[in-house]
């Protein structure tokens, strides 16, 4: 019964039809256009590529032709040092651990985040009272800015008088003396539950809509051979939210590698370089410092740790969904 | 849908069920309330009791606000800014998504694959060498559209990957019975597939006006003084005001307000809009 729901739900709308059926064997080797229809194709995706060509491509085009020179941000960029900016990110410790914290979050966020939105997303599926008002609720801190969210919660984490201190001290715990924003050893997991706070609601959203694909009658028939509400959840529920999971980890990974508004609101990146990420670090060189070089060839290295990150994902993981869709 | 009479008494709730319940609402809520009741409190009620409620209310930290005409300006310039970037999104991203899915042609997987492709560059690399070719050689630095098109770029690949799906699932005769009738694509598009995207693009608009709302790297190195938006004059009003923390809460209470709201007042065809692109 499984199988039977994983090929529904991976079949596009578009394959429903037999007469669809056929037309997607002959997608094999699709039809040469005419000249006027290869226009029209031109014609309406022109607009979007030539925006991502010029503010996409362009600029990225450029980080890796500025990581290749010493350059201060003015006059020509003629200085050409080769592989040596790269060198000096790669060899700097701050750069190393920054990649290091980037990576705890990608690992953190889908070890906690995942079995967080699944859960509340399975409970919000529910049929219980105030479920409207509940997903209203979950999804509020997702739309709050990240900005705005780092503003509250570095207010509510002020050491000593700030909220949090107040309820840790209220159930007879000590709060870290330098606050839980001021302590190397804790920063990065305070980031990361600020991180976690303002982005399950982006799973429940998406696992929501995955929950509304699944045919009604396979629980109702899993209910009729007498499965309870957690067998039904974990045997079907879960299974056929699998395409879902696999696009949202995608997202959460991505999220995680250019993770830069929260950091720097919270922390900028300190204490001692405790939450300096990637991005944080390259922002830090490229304005603050006028480092263009160095700030072009930490962007490429971040940009190839997302791609290969992203290549192998494709290949191991989502690729089964494709093949799936078959 | 999901409310079919067996789900009635099958996935109901019991008294765990709302105890959780309660707790994920308190929690969520928790510091977005305690912003917005901040805003009601005077500095010294905060610093004596960080978990009370205020006692007396207190407005004039939000009359502050509304008073102050850095605030409206920064009010204005996110709208703007947000509405721009809104539709260039949509309007490129319905255009691109309609071929995509219509029309059937060699290069068509290999053409979406160019906008999945566009899913994996963060902002953040391509970010200094964006700062300056928009101030230097567009000079639109400081400006409203200096920071809508870069973001309408980057917003176009999740825009296409939501809307394509979304289209291959409107129904095809009407386009067809167009078509037989003599109209030419164009024609078409503009008459019969966008009225009928409508919902679709609800869903990308309001992803594409809220993250505008919310950005802050792009604004925050592209713009100046009198030109900058809400999550700038927030950051800023908390870094130069940070004694004020009052004062502080209730500006950033207020900045939140429309995004919510908008977000929130649709949020059901936001989820009927994802269905479609979250099949796999």
């Amino acid at each position: 019964m499984t199988d039977q729901g994983a090929t529904m739900v991976a079949t596009r709308p578009e394959e429903g039809a037999a007469r669809r059926a056929t037309s997607r064997r002959a997608a094999a080797r699709p039809p040469r256009l005419g000249w006027g229809q290869r226009l029209e194709v031109l014609l309406f995706v022109a607009p979007a590529l030539v925006l991502m060509s010029i503010f996409i491509v362009w600029p990225v085009v450029s980080a890796v032709r500025m990581s290749l020179y010493r350059w201060k941000g003015f006059g020509p960029m003629d200085d050409f040092v080769g592989w040596q900016n790269y060198s000096l990110v790669l060899g700097d410790d701050v750069f190393t651990g920054a990649v290091g914290h980037n990576f705890t979050i990608v690992v953190a966020s889908i070890a906690v985040q995942l079995p967080i939105g699944l859960g509340l997303a399975l409970l919000l599926n529910r049929n219980i009272r105030f479920r409207g008002v509940l997903r209203t609720v979950v999804f509020v801190p997702y739309v709050v800015a990240e900005v705005i969210a780092g503003v509250i919660w570095f207010q509510l984490l002020q050491p000593g008088y700030g909220l949090v201190d107040t309820l840790v001290g209220a159930v007879g715990l000590t709060p870290p003396e330098q606050g839980f924003l001021g302590s190397p050893d804790i920063t990065l997991w305070t980031v990361f539950v600020v991180l976690t706070w303002k982005y399950v609601g982006l799973a429940v959203l998406l696992f929501l809509a995955g929950l509304q694909n699944i045919p009604q009658e396979l629980y109702e028939s899993a209910q009729i051979d007498g499965a309870s509400w957690w067998q039904t959840q974990w045997q079907i529920a879960v299974p056929l939210l699998g395409p879902t999971i696999r696009t949202w980890a995608f997202l959460s990974m991505i999220g995680s590698i250019q993770l830069f508004d929260i950091v720097w609101v919270l922390t900028g990146g300190g204490p001692a370089n405790a939450t300096t990420t990637m991005a944080t670090y390259l922002i830090n060189q490229g304005t603050s410092r006028g480092n263009y070089g160095i700030a072009g060839a930490a962007s490429v290295v971040l940009f190839v740790i997302a791609l290969v990150m992203a290549v192998l994902y494709q290949a191991l993981v989502l690729r089964r969904d494709s093949q799936e869709a078959r | 849908m999901t409310t079919g009479t067996g789900t009635q008494r099958f996935g109901g709730g019991g008294p765990l069920v709302y105890g959780l319940a309660a707790i994920v609402a308190a929690l969520t809520l928790g510091p977005v309330v305690y912003g917005a009741l901040g805003g009601f409190r005077s500095n010294e009620q905060l610093a004596r009791d960080p978990a009370g409620l205020p006692d007396p209310w207190v407005v004039t930290n939000y009359e502050n606000v509304f008073s102050n005409s850095g605030f409206w300006t920064y009010a204005l310039n996110s709208t703007a800014i947000a509405m721009i970037t809104t539709v260039v999104t949509v309007l490129c991203g319905v255009m691109a998504a309609y071929p995509l899915a219509r029309y059937r042609f060699r290069f068509r997987e290999p053409l979406f694959m160019v906008f999945v492709l566009g899913l994996l560059f963060p902002l953040a690399v391509a970010i200094i060498p964006l700062f300056i070719l928009i101030t230097r050689n567009l000079q639109l630095g400081n400006t409203w559209w200096g920071v809508a098109l870069p973001q309408a770029a980057f917003a176009l690949p999740m825009t296409v990957v939501i809307l394509r799906p979304f289209l291959m699932a409107l129904p095809k005769e009407l386009e067809e019975a167009a078509l037989i009738d003599g109209a030419s694509r164009v024609s078409v598009f503009w008459r019969i597939v966008l009225p009928l995207s409508v919902p679709g693009m609800i869903t990308v608009g309001v992803l594409a006006f809220v993250a505008s709302w919310n950005s802050y790297l792009l604004p925050l190195l592209l713009l100046r003084d009198e030109m900058r938006t809400l999550p700038l004059g927030v950051a800023d009003y908390s870094t130069e005001f940070s004694a004020d923390t009052a004062g502080v809460l209730a500006f950033t209470t207020i900045a939140m307000i429309p995004a919510l709201i908008l977000f929130l007042a649709l949020q059901g065809r936001i989820v009927n809009g994802l269905q479609g692109a979250v099949k796999g």
